[in-house]
């Protein structure tokens, strides 16, 4: 495979490829690897599977409890993560990060904990993640509270237009997408915060999509609560984070009850701990703190700038290259500045299933589905999609094998 | 992962003949009962109803959307118990299961599953066994509704 060179791709690609070990694997029958469902979870890079090892050979023991060496240790490298994650996201104050176990259960915790009453109204967007759509539905059913939601426009992008009506003096969460899993879209999130903040409402942006591929900084978008998962920034599973501001946690009440997140307990009553420690109920995950630790440490090595404008030329380059597919349409915004690293597609006449059995036959791994977004795809009259999902390891030759494969998936299904 | 000849063997041309051209596809009157069952992790849906008369199936009429496995599913199931006795019928539907979850280590019986041994590829591909399976339990359920299992 020729390797093309694009304006915008991160220098030395092939050496940054090499901190990804997984990348030099073949597949079944000698085939490279070509993976393109970053979207759904990233690949990790040597330093954060060093760290995570170097961990647990050297330093584990439980955090916050263990009166030894290897407990001030391990707790050390767990607090040392909490610092990191606020640089990443430019937090004012360390204590506003809390580990969660993915974006899911940060979300959750928000609709668990913020106060709802009938009178109230969340408003959601159109494009969420099921996660940021089923945990507000649970709570407004819980409390008599009215779910609203912004439409989309025939284009992908958030509509507007009745913005005004839907977030009103009794909205108590605007709560919505940075960048849509489904569709690619960029929202507005400045906007957004401001208008909730107008109206009195807390902010609340799942940035799941966002981490991995923008630079995010949460004093500059201006929002209260800001969620996204460690394994989509080239992290482990099994850590998620939520940030929000300092006074806002503080007034929360606590979510889970257990040890480390009480001031004093007794038979009858307990005090709770102040944020961090009061989400973080129980023995956290350590390992996974601090390989997240390492992972954005790593991101903000090779710089989310740079990371952008890569992942928008192979964006632009995947675009250009699906346009030549006979019958293939993308779904979502079609211009790589307005949107975000996940294309979605439908191929007339070939179910997503089978485009992703085929192309992963040929070493191409796709996602094949609803991408946890019905919604979003009903809104365009699509049962499922398939989506292709690039990161900052991804090269323009991987995309052109993508493009190959799904020539072959037409052939193979005998169209035309 | 999977090479090209395991794609082969996974589409089988009777599989992609089906999904051309599926038989006894649309919902039609007579029935007894409807169900309408989805694969949640793909999405795949199938609605489905059954008309038993006198101890036997009847008809079998469907509106799917899915992938080629789970269309081509629909249609050998139609081919297979429509006409039959309730009880021969659901003694396929046993063998199909049987087949389908016997990751690829049950030989099938071409003299009673006919064109539904073309399915024995995708017993392999765990991820697919649900595709294929889809149209077959929403008619075990239907027929059941419809009081088929008393028969």
């Amino acid at each position: 495979m020729t390797t093309p060179t694009l304006p915008g791709l991160l220098p030395e690609l092939e050496v940054v490829r090499k901190d990804f070990p997984i990348l030099e694997r073949t597949l079944a029958g000698g085939q490279p690897l070509v993976y393109l469902d970053s979207a759904n979870t990233s690949q990790k890079p040597q330093v954060v599977i060093d760290a995570m090892v170097d961990h647990l050979e050297r330093h584990n023991a439980n955090i916050a409890r263990a009166m030894h060496q290897l407990g001030a240790e391990s707790t050390g490298a767990f607090e040392e993560a909490r610092d990191k994650v606020a640089a990443f996201l430019n937090a004012p104050s360390r204590n506003e990060v809390v580990f969660t176990k993915n974006a899911t259960e940060a979300l959750n915790l928000l609709a668990r904990t913020i106060d709802l009453g009938p009178g109230d109204n969340v408003v959601i967007t159109e494009m969420e993640h099921h996660s940021n759509i089923v945990s507000w539905q649970l709570a407004c059913e819980r409390s008599g509270a009215e779910l609203r939601w912004f439409g989309l426009t025939d284009d992908g992008q958030l509509d507007l237009s009745n913005a005004d009506q839907l977030v009103d003096e009794n909205t108590k969460v605007v709560a919505f997408t940075w960048v849509s899993n489904m569709l690619g879209t960029i929202n507005p999130v400045a906007d957004l915060t401001a208008r909730a903040k107008a109206a009195g409402a807390l902010s609340v942006i799942d940035a799941s999509q966002a981490a991995p591929q923008l630079p995010v900084d949460v004093q500059a978008v201006d929002c209260d609560f800001l969620v996204f998962t460690g394994h989509k920034v080239c992290g482990p599973t099994g850590i998620g984070v939520l940030w929000g501001r300092e006074e806002l946690l503080n007034g929360l009440p606590p979510f889970h009850g257990g040890g480390e997140m009480i001031e004093t307990v007794t038979m009858a009553r307990s005090t709770y701990a102040k944020t961090p420690h009061r989400f973080e109920a129980g023995t956290p995950p350590i390992v996974e703190a601090v390989g997240l630790g390492a992972a954005v440490d790593y991101l903000g090595h090779l710089g989310l700038d740079a990371i952008h404008a890569h992942e928008q030329a192979i964006t632009g380059y995947a675009l250009e290259g699906l346009a030549t597919v006979p019958g293939l349409t993308v779904l979502g915004p079609t211009d790589a500045t307005q949107r975000g690293g996940a294309i979605a597609f439908e191929l007339e006449g070939v179910h997503p299933h089978d485009i992703a059995q085929v192309l992963d036959s040929r070493g191409v791994a796709v996602r094949a589905g609803h991408h946890c977004a019905k919604p979003a795809h009903a809104r365009f009259g699509v049962q499922s999609s398939t989506r292709m999902s690039s990161y900052l390891y991804t090269t323009p030759a991987e995309i052109d094998a993508l493009v190959e494969a799904l020539e072959y998936t037409r052939s193979y299904f005998k169209l035309g | 992962m999977m090479t090209a000849q395991n794609l082969d063997a996974l589409y089988q041309e009777i599989i992609l003949d089906h999904y051309k051209n599926p038989h006894g596809k649309g919902l039609r009157d007579a029935f007894e009962a409807e169900v309408h069952h989805v694969n949640p992790t793909c999405g795949d849906e199938v609605t489905l109803r059954v008309h038993l008369d006198d101890g036997v199936v009847a008809d079998v009429s469907y509106d799917a959307l899915g992938c080629s496995i789970s269309q081509a599913s629909a249609s050998v199931l139609y081919d297979l118990v429509v006409g039959k006795p309730v009880d021969e019928a659901l003694a396929l539907h046993e063998e199909f299961l049987a087949l389908m979850q016997g990751k690829g280590e049950v030989e099938p019986d071409e003299d009673t599953l006919e064109d539904a041994i073309a399915f024995a590829g995708v017993a392999k591909f765990p991820a697919r066994v649900k595709c294929a399976l889809l149209s077959w339990m929403a008619w075990k359920d239907a027929t059941v509704q419809a009081g088929g299992n008393d028969a």
